[in-house]
């Protein structure tokens, strides 16, 4: 224990996700602040899903310490929001009923008609920094994939989630649409300063949302032999925190910014490049890591 | 001149007509879609009514194809003058019993099929618990057990309704489980983190997405209610339109049958069609995101 637990948003120490012997998650640490747009990409099939669905509480760990502001958050609640590339909407209701779903949901029958003009308001101001005011009236197979996603955000923001995880949100979009939402993402990041937990595969996505990306990967070496018995799984294998420039998507073009994705990619995303556990590039200042005897002996 | 332009091939197949009635690609133009739509039901009128003139040029009193004027006089009857032993207008009252028997029975086994379904998706405890005991129930076949029925029930309304009942709520119940596992378990999650408690999943993220869902089972459900209907009105009745058929089948009483059956399927026809307006209406959205 290192203090970190008590001080952070969301704490993971020792996390592993094993499904009938067939390890996912490989003793997974983190410490996240709260404000931070952490994006997490890896290979597919690494266990990006996984790992969100851990903070989401859909499921638990097989071992390890997860804890929310200091506390085991247990099943899904509205303590967390979460937004995923299609299902998130809820197809009876219109868009502005999808916004007052949240609110509506934790009202009675008599309360909910008495705060209804209320609850209209504070939809309308979500919808409005959605960008979707004039659309409240339409359900969501009237909508674009683009204005769907953006829906599911004022859907949980309304809630006030401590965190809001997304699987990779804008997954399904057209590559114009998929840099609108980027854009659109950051500013409201910056609006309203929210936790976000972003799961993406795309790298550029990834290191453009970002305030702090970590990538997982299964791609590594550690002192437990390569024998049968040995069955690694994902660790985070880079932890950096980017500097937030000008959110224009012009950084995209910059010589910087391909070095970068360059050096990450090869990090996590190339089989070849095997790190071993000890020189893992963790430079975020929250980054920690429990290197746990079998992984490495320095004997 | 045509034919020397390279794309003249393609000039000639959108020149070519598209068949208006044969083939996969055929296109039948307005007008025809409604004579189509005619032909059938109007060759049979008219089969019918040669047929009949027919056998009443050789026999006047026939009674296997009645003319039409005599099945009118059967339906004012039936329909506008009172029985003289019962002091009803049979057809009302014939239609009245037989709808009553449906409505309670299906009513019944959608109400029953929706809660059951819902639980049996939503919850693995439930699931585990009924599931294989309700697949068990669905194959019995309903009409093998209405002799059971009717010892149980007797011979009134009861086991009529029972049996309705029986022969709908499986396929009711079995349609609504395998419509609640198709939502996505995002939803469920997505409920949980907006503070649903488990209580308002069920009913307030769930039921409401299946309502269209159930409005349709009843739809397909009407055929089967209609046959038990009818089977257990034969067997064992003192009014319906199932036993009005049954019984002046023993004075070979076509004139009677025939209105009674195309009665059936107008009522049929008239309630399907008020469902599927009550879907295309209040659920419009269920219709968009049916594939
Ligand atoms: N419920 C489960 N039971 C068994 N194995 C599972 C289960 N869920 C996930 N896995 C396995 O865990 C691994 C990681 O899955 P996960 O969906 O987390 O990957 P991912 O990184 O999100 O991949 P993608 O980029 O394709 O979304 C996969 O090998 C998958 O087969
Ligand atoms: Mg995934």
């Amino acid at each position: 224990m290192n203090g970190l637990e008590n001080t952070s948003l969301l704490y993971l120490e020792d996390v592993y996700k094993i499904y009938g012997g067939h390890t996912v998650l490989d003793d997974i640490d983190l410490a996240v602040a709260s404000g931070e747009i952490i994006t997490l990409v890896g290979p597919s099939g690494c266990g990006k899903s996984t790992l969100l669905r851990l903070v989401l509480g859909q499921e638990f760990p097989t071992s390890g310490t997860l804890l929310i502001d200091g506390e085991f958050p247990g099943f899904p609640n509205s303590t967390r929001g979460i937004v995923y590339q299609k299902y998130s909407l809820f197809p009876h209701l219109t868009v502005l009923k999808n916004v007052t779903a949240g609110p509506e949901l934790n009202l009675g029958f008599f309360e909910r008609r008495q705060k209804k003009a209320e609850l209209i308001e504070e939809a309308e101001h979500y919808l409005e920094k959605v960008r979707l005011a004039e659309h409240m009236y339409k359900y969501p197979h009237q909508l674009s994939g683009g204005m769907r996603q953006r829906v599911a955000i004022a859907q949980s923001l309304i809630m006030k989630p401590k965190i809001l995880l997304m699987d990779e949100p804008f997954g399904a979009l057209d590559p114009g649409t998929r840099e609108d939402m980027q854009m659109f993402l950051l500013e409201l990041w910056e609006e309203i300063g929210m936790t976000i937990f972003f799961v993406t595969h795309d790298l550029e996505e990834a290191v453009f949302i970002g305030s702090r990306i970590l990538v997982l990967s299964q791609h590594y070496t550690d002192d437990r032999g390569n024998e049968d018995g040995v069955k690694r799984g994902a660790k985070i294998v880079y932890d950096h925190s980017l500097e937030k420039m000008a959110s224009a998507t012009s950084v995209k073009d910059k010589p910087e910014f391909s070095e970068l994705i360059r050096h990450i990619r090869q990090q996590g995303f190339e089989p070849e490049y095997q790190q071993h556990v000890k020189d893992f590039d963790l430079k975020h200042h929250h980054s920690f890591r429990t290197i746990n005897q079998p992984e490495y002996d320095p004997e | 001149m045509d034919e020397q332009k390279p794309d003249s091939g393609v000039e000639k197949l959108q020149a070519k007509k598209l068949p208006i009635f044969w083939g996969l690609h055929a296109e039948p133009p307005k007008g025809l879609r409604w004579l189509l739509i005619i032909i059938p039901f109007v060759l049979l009128v008219a089969l019918y009514l040669f047929a009949s003139d027919y056998r009443h040029k050789r026999n006047p009193s026939d009674k296997l194809l009645p003319t039409v004027s005599k099945m009118a006089d059967a339906v004012k009857r039936a329909a506008f003058e009172k029985n003289k032993r019962t002091g009803e207008r049979q057809l009302w009252s014939d239609t009245w019993a037989s709808m009553k028997r449906i409505g309670i029975g299906l009513g019944f086994s959608a109400i029953c099929g929706l809660f059951l379904g819902l639980y049996l998706g939503l919850l693995p405890g439930i699931r585990n618990l009924l599931l294989p005991f309700i697949t068990f129930v669905s194959i019995i076949p309903p009409l093998a057990i209405l002799p059971i029925l009717f010892i149980v029930f007797g011979v009134d309304e009861l086991a009529k309704v029972v049996l309705i009942f029986f022969g709908t709520f499986p396929i009711i119940t079995r349609d609504i489980y395998l419509s609640v596992k198709k939502i996505p378990r995002e939803q469920i999650i997505k409920a949980l983190t907006l503070g649903a408690s488990q209580h308002a999943v069920v009913f307030r993220v769930i039921t409401p997405q299946i309502i269209p869902k159930l409005i349709d089972t009843v739809r397909v459900n009407m055929g089967p209610a209609w046959l038990f209907l009818i089977a257990s009105e034969a067997i064992a009745a003192t009014s319906g339109l199932g036993y009005r058929i049954f019984l002046v089948r023993r004075y070979l009483a076509m004139d009677t049958i025939i209105p009674y059956v195309l009665w059936i399927v107008l009522i049929g026809l008239t309630i399907d069609n008020v469902l599927k307006m009550i879907i295309r209406y209040k659920f419009s959205w269920y219709l968009a995101n049916k594939d």
